[in-house]
C-alpha cells in the first residue's frame, strides 16, 4: 500500500470495487487518487464479493502513487458495517463516506472505526475520511460535518443524488447544484480541508469536461472525482499551474526566505505587495507542481 | 549451426532456402557501404507498337504469362482485410494444375484465407512475406508447407527482389483505377487504396506483370503509380475487393483508457527528447497505442508552435489531418491505412507516394527511414534486451507483421515501442522474446502503463527523461514487476524443425520459427 504522503487530489478515479482487472490497473492511469467503490457501481447481489476483492486488492496491489481511498455503504445499509469491518484494518489512505447528513451518523461511524483501530492495535490517524454530500440536508449542515473531527481532511459532493433529492433534474450545466457546490467550498476553507467536485458524467465530451473543471477550480474546489481514466489528463491539467504561475509562486516563496531571515513580514515581489496569504498560496501553487518549498530556502 | 549476434542459433542452410547469412548486427552490413550480394538485373522486355494489353479475364491473362510449376507469384497488400484478386489469381493457378508455386505478397492478411487449401496440397510451397495472420499463420507454425517460410521486412523485400531471392514470374497488381496501357493507381475509383507503394518494386523487376482493375479509365490513367513500361497485360474486372474492409478499422484513435495512457507517456518521451523542435520527423503505426501517441503529438505541436518537416510510413487520415493543418510540410507515403488517405494523395503535391526501396531499403544511397527522427512502433512482446517480437503469438503461432519495424527501429534517432506490460494473462515484457524480430540495439524505449524503460546505451536520453520528472524503470525491474502480476506461462514446445526464418533487413537471418509440437 501506498506510504507517501498526499499533497494534491486533483482527480480521484473511481474504480467498481467489483471489477478485477480495473482494480488491479487502477494505479498506473496518472490519478492522484483512487476511490475504489463497494457503493453505487456495485449490484446488491455483489456487494459481498466487491468488499472481499477490494479487501484483498488492498493487501497486494500495488496503485503506486495514488492515494488510495475505499467509499464504503452507508451504516443504515446492511451492507456499511461490514465494509468497515473488512476495510478498517487495512488501513487505507481514507474511507469515503456516501450520503452523509448529520453529525450522529458521523458519530456512529467514527466510534465503529476507532473501536475496530483498536481491536486491531492501529492507529487511529493513519485512515482519513472524505465526508460525501448528497442531499439538501448535507449541503444545509455541511459546516458542521467538515469541521466534526480533524480526520475529515476532505468534503467531497455527489450530484447525482444531491439532484435526486432536491428533484430536479441534472442539467449539463449543473446549474441547480450551483449552490451547493459554493456552500460546501466554503465549509471546506473555513475548515481549511480539500473540497472534490462531483463527477462529468459524459465521457466522450472532453471539452465539456474541461469547461466545467476550470468552472469549478475557480469556485475553490481543489480536485475532481472522474469516472474514467481518459478524464484523468484534462482534470490534471487545469489543477496543474502554469510555468508562468509557478515562476511567480517561485519568486515569491524565494522572496519570502530572504525577507523572513531579516525578520521582515511584508515586501514587494514583481512590484506588488505580498504578505502571509500570498505566500501560503504560493506555496500551495509549487506543492501542486511537485516542488518542495523547503528547496528554495 | 551457427549463432547470430543475438546467440541464436542459425542453420548454415535450409532446404528451399539454401545457404543462410546470420544476423550480425545493426548497421555491420551497411557501414561498408555497399551491398556483398550480387544484385541481379530486371527484367528487359519488349512490345511491339499499337498492340493491345487488354485481356477478357484474369485467367486468360495469366494464361499468357505462362505459368509453371515452381514460379514466383507476388502480390501487394494495399487492398488489407478487403483484398479479392491474391485468392482469385491462386485460385485460378490451381485450377490450371500449377503446382510448387512460391507465394511473395508484400502481406497476408486475413482476406487471403481460402489460400489454406492450397497450401495444404503443396500448390502453394513456400511463402515470402512481411506478416502472416489466422489460420495460415497457425498452419505454417505447425510445419504444414514443403519449404520454410520467409517473414522479411518491407525495406528487406526490395533487396530480395534486387538479389534475386525472391525471382518473381509473375506479378499481378490490383489497382483502384487504370488505363490500357496499364498506367495504374490506388488513389481513386471506388475500390481507392491510397499508395501503391510495395507493388513498385515488382512491377520493376517482375518477369510478367499484370494490373487488375475494376476501374478501367480513359488514357491517361492520372497519376502513374505504377507506370506502363512495366506492364505486360491488364484486366478489368467488376471488382477487386470490399473497399469498407479496405480502410481496416485500426486508423481510429483508440478510446481505451490503458493504450492512450500508454500513448500519453509516449507522447511525454518524445516532447522531453530533445527532438520535439520544429524540423522533426515523425512516424508511427496504425491503432491502438501507436496511433494514440499522435493525437497527443499533435495536440503538444500546436502548443509549442512546433512545424514538423515530414511524417512516414503507413498514413492514416489522422497524419493527413496534421498535413493539412500545417502540422507537417509533407507526407511520404508507401501504405494508406484508410481511404479516406486516398483523396489527399491525389490531390495535394505534398502528401508524395512512394515504393517500398525510397521507403526503406537499406541498399541505396539513403532511404527515408534514414531521414526518421522518431518512430513508435507496438510489439507483441519486448524482452530485457530490448528484442521485440511482432510476428509469433503466446502460443507460437505466426500472428503478426514485420513490417516496417525492423526497417524504422534501424532508422529512426528515436525508437519508441510502445504496449502494455502485460495482456490479460500474459507478460509483454519478459526475460527472452519467442522470436526476435527487432533487435534491441535498434530500440530505444520501451513505454508501458507501469513505467518507460530506456536502452541503457543511451543515458544521455534516460537523464532527460529523468529531469523531465517521466517514471523510468530499469526493465530488468519492469520484468519482475510484471512477473509477479502474471506469472511465467509454460514455454511453448516446439519440435526441432524449422518452419520459418525471419529475416533482418539487410538479409541475414535473425531468428528461426519452429515448428509447434502437437
Amino acid at each position: 500500500m501506498n506510504q507517501n504522503k498526499i499533497n494534491k487530489r486533483r482527480s480521484m478515479l473511481y474504480i467498481p470495487g467489483n471489477n478485477p482487472a480495473m482494480l488491479q490497473q487502477a494505479g498506473v492511469y496518472g490519478a492522484d487518487s483512487v476511490l475504489l467503490d463497494l457503493e453505487d457501481a456495485v449490484a446488491l447481489n455483489q456487494k459481498d464479493a466487491a468488499r472481499i476483492l477490494v479487501r484483498n486488492m488492498l493487501k497486494s496491489n500495488d496503485f503506486y502513487n495514488c492515494e488510495i481511498s475505499v467509499r464504503l455503504n452507508h451504516i443504515e445499509t446492511p451492507f456499511g458495517i461490514h465494509d468497515l469491518e473488512e476495510i478498517i484494518p487495512l488501513q487505507p489512505d481514507a474511507v469515503r463516506l456516501p450520503k452523509t447528513e448529520n453529525v450522529e451518523e458521523l458519530k456512529k461511524v467514527f466510534e465503529i472505526i476507532e473501536k475496530i483501530e483498536d481491536a486491531h492495535g492501529l492507529p487511529h490517524t493513519k485512515t482519513k475520511v472524505h465526508v460525501m454530500i448528497e442531499s439538501a440536508l448535507g449541503v444545509q449542515n455541511v459546516y458542521e460535518l467538515a469541521s466534526f473531527s480533524p480526520r475529515i481532511d476532505a468534503i467531497t459532493i455527489g450530484g447525482q443524488d444531491l439532484t435526486a433529492d432536491m428533484q430536479i433534474e441534472k442539467s449539463k450545466d449543473n446549474y441547480g447544484i450551483d449552490y451547493a457546490r459554493k456552500r460546501i467550498v466554503m465549509a471546506s476553507k473555513a475548515t481549511k480541508i480539500d473540497a472534490v467536485d462531483t463527477v462529468y458524467v459524459d465521457v466522450e465530451d472532453e471539452e465539456g469536461l474541461r469547461e466545467e473543471t476550470v468552472y469549478i477550480k475557480k469556485l475553490g474546489f481543489t480536485g475532481k472525482a472522474v469516472i474514467n481514466p481518459r478524464q484523468i489528463n484534462i482534470v490534471n491539467e487545469v489543477f496543474t499551474p502554469t510555468e508562468s504561475e509557478i515562476r511567480k509562486a517561485y519568486r515569491i516563496v524565494k522572496a519570502y526566505y530572504e525577507n523572513k531571515a531579516k525578520d521582515i513580514g511584508v515586501f514587494a515581489v514583481d512590484g506588488k505587495m505580498v504578505d502571509a496569504p500570498v505566500v501560503t498560496r504560493a506555496i500551495h501553487t509549487l506543492t501542486l507542481a511537485d516542488i518542495d518549498p523547503e528547496t528554495i530556502k | 549451426m551457427a549463432r547470430n549476434a543475438l546467440n541464436i542459433e542459425i542453420p548454415e542452410k535450409l532446404d528451399g532456402l539454401g545457404a543462410l547469412e546470420p544476423y550480425q548486427g545493426v548497421w555491420t552490413k551497411l557501414q561498408k557501404g555497399w551491398m556483398s550480394e550480387q544484385t541481379v538485373p530486371p527484367a528487359i522486355k519488349a512490345r511491339m507498337p499499337h498492340t493491345s494489353k487488354m485481356c477478357d479475364s484474369l485467367e486468360e491473362a495469366i494464361l499468357k504469362c505462362n505459368p509453371q510449376d515452381g514460379m514466383t507469384v507476388s502480390f501487394h497488400h494495399h487492398l488489407r482485410s478487403g483484398d479479392d484478386i491474391l485468392v482469385q489469381a491462386m485460385t485460378i493457378l490451381a485450377n490450371m494444375g500449377i503446382k510448387d508455386i512460391i507465394l511473395a505478397s508484400s502481406s497476408l492478411t486475413s482476406a487471403h484465407e481460402p489460400i489454406l487449401p492450397f497450401i495444404e496440397q503443396g500448390i502453394i510451397s513456400q511463402i515470402y512475406s512481411s506478416g502472416i495472420r489466422g489460420a495460415i499463420g497457425e498452419a505454417c507454425a505447425r510445419g504444414i508447407m514443403k519449404k520454410p517460410f520467409v517473414i522479411h521486412s518491407h525495406g528487406g523485400r526490395v533487396r530480395s527482389v534486387q538479389t534475386g531471392k525472391i525471382k518473381i514470374d509473375l506479378a499481378i497488381i490490383a489497382a483502384s483505377a487504370a488505363d490500357e496501357e496499364g498506367n495504374a493507381t490506388g488513389s481513386h475509383g471506388p475500390s481507392a487504396f491510397g499508395s501503391i507503394g510495395y507493388a513498385m518494386i515488382d512491377a520493376w523487376y517482375a518477369k510478367q506483370v499484370v494490373v487488375v482493375t475494376d476501374n478501367l479509365v480513359d488514357y491517361p490513367c492520372v497519376p502513374p503509380s505504377i507506370r506502363q513500361n512495366y506492364v505486360d497485360y491488364v484486366v478489368e474486372v467488376d471488382s477487386i475487393g470490399d473497399a469498407k474492409k479496405i480502410a481496416s478499422g485500426t486508423t481510429r484513435i483508440t478510446k481505451a483508457p490503458l493504450d492512450l495512457r500508454i500513448a500519453k507517456l509516449a507522447s511525454e518521451a518524445i516532447i522531453h527528447s530533445g527532438l520535439f523542435k520544429n524540423g522533426i520527423s515523425f512516424q508511427v503505426g496504425a491503432g491502438g497505442a501507436s496511433l494514440a501517441v499522435a493525437k497527443f503529438v499533435r495536440e503538444a505541436m500546436k502548443k509549442h508552435e512546433i512545424v514538423g518537416s515530414f511524417l512516414l510510413g503507413g498514413v492514416t487520415s489522422y497524419g493527413v489531418n496534421m498535413l493539412n493543418e500545417g502540422l507537417f510540410r509533407a507526407i511520404f507515403d508507401v501504405q494508406s491505412f484508410d481511404a479516406a488517405v486516398s483523396q489527399s494523395i491525389m490531390n495535394n503535391p505534398y502528401h508524395i507516394e512512394i515504393g517500398a526501396a525510397l521507403y526503406a531499403n537499406p541498399f541505396n544511397c539513403g532511404c527515408m527511414i534514414n531521414k526518421l527522427d522518431i518512430v513508435v512502433l507496438g510489439a507483441l512482446e519486448v524482452d530485457v534486451n530490448f528484442n521485440v517480437n511482432v510476428i509469433t503469438g503466446s502460443e507460437g503461432d505466426v500472428r503478426g507483421a514485420s513490417g516496417g519495424h525492423s526497417d524504422t527501429a534501424a532508422g529512426a534517432n528515436l525508437t519508441i515501442v510502445v504496449c502494455p506490460s502485460f495482456r490479460g494473462r500474459l507478460p509483454i515484457i519478459k526475460k527472452k522474446v519467442n522470436n526476435v524480430v527487432t533487435p534491441g540495439d535498434s530500440v530505444d524505449i520501451v513505454v508501458t502503463e507501469r513505467g518507460i524503460c530506456v536502452n541503457p546505451k543511451n543515458i544521455e536520453l534516460e537523464q532527460k527523461l529523468k529531469k523531465a520528472g517521466l517514471n523510468i524503470k530499469k526493465i530488468q525491474d519492469l520484468e519482475i514487476e510484471v512477473d509477479k502480476i502474471t506469472g511465467q506461462p509454460d514455454p511453448i514446445e516446439h519440435t526441432d524443425k524449422v518452419v520459418g526464418v525471419i529475416e533482418y533487413r539487410d538479409g541475414t537471418i535473425i531468428d528461426t520459427i519452429k515448428q509447434i509440437k502437437e
